[in-house]
């Protein structure tokens, strides 16, 4: 397991997750930066995401969605905060309309994104900073975990083949 | 899934409560041993009908709960609104260790490939 420290902000409402992998910076940059490659890993499989569009520049704009098993879409958007490639990148992640559009009514996660070299390794902190505890109520509310713990037994397959 | 455990408004007021300083360092202290808010007031530069003041939106935030012990007013944390916002970090770690076990997954599958004949296609 790579994740090396989650440290847990219940003040601040933020949670801070590191983790580290067995590949240089620019290729875990390419994990986000590509929308090919992110939506192979941001949703879990069960509910997999696809990128539809995915500007990384700032004030650029993602647009994706994730489909559940049952065909049901939920959708969402990024608006990029900063951006300074391949180390470091902010955004605003929160969840959109039927056409696309952000939905005002419901809540936005600030995420931000940075990648260390490590001994050529990278080192990838994630920070989520939430606004409200009714905030992160409403998102789990929403399934937004159900299909990833749902995900756990296909994940270890996956492993088990990768290293086969 | 969580239940629906905080209105709006408690929400709006836990929020608007710990948006403050001071008040975040009364809960930090009050989470460690209850204490009166006389000899919380000492920490402080402000006067102590400042510090009731943050005392009292803290109250009404559920985040901590007063009573009156003889003279003095006694404030201790309220555990349970601290851990259910710690449960809801909880949820969102757990989607952030997926998302890590996919990555690896995928870091894992390059490698092999690169090193082995190609294996079957996974999607």
């Amino acid at each position: 397991m790579p994740v090396i420290s989650t440290d847990k902000n219940t003040d601040a409402l933020s949670l801070t997750f590191v983790a580290e992998f067995d590949a240089d910076v620019e290729r875990i940059w390419q994990l986000w930066s590509d929308p090919r490659q992110l939506e192979r890993w941001w949703g879990p499989p069960t509910w997999p995401a696809t990128f539809t569009q995915h500007d990384v520049v700032v004030g650029g704009e993602s647009r994706y969605h994730m489909t559940g098993p049952e065909g049901e879409k939920s959708r969402g958007w990024w608006r990029i905060t900063a951006v300074d490639a391949p180390t470091h990148l902010a955004f605003d992640d929160g969840f959109a309309e039927e056409n696309g559009e952000p939905n005002g009514d419901m809540p936005v996660v600030h995420g931000s994104v940075s990648l260390e070299d490590v001994d050529g390794r990278t080192r990838m902190t994630t920070v989520n900073q939430f606004e409200s505890v009714d905030q992160m109520d409403q998102l789990i509310q929403m399934g937004m975990d159900e299909g990833m713990r749902l995900a756990m037994g296909q994940i270890d397959e996956l492993l088990a083949t990768a290293r086969a | 899934m969580v239940a629906q455990l905080m209105s709006e408004t408690e929400a709006d007021a836990v929020f608007h409560a710990l948006a403050d300083t001071t008040r975040r360092d009364i809960v930090r202290r009050a989470i460690r041993r209850e204490q009166s808010i006389s000899s919380l007031a000492e920490r402080y530069t402000m006067s102590f009908a400042a510090v009731q003041k943050h005392v009292a939106v803290l109250e009404r935030s559920t985040l901590i709960v007063k009573e009156r012990r003889g003279k003095e007013q006694i404030v201790r944390a309220n555990l349970d609104t601290l851990r259910r916002a710690t449960r809801l970090l909880d949820e969102f770690e757990t989607i952030w260790r997926d998302r890590v076990v996919r990555i690896d997954a995928l870091l894992a599958e390059e490698t092999s490939h690169d090193e082995t004949p190609p294996q079957k296609a996974e999607r």
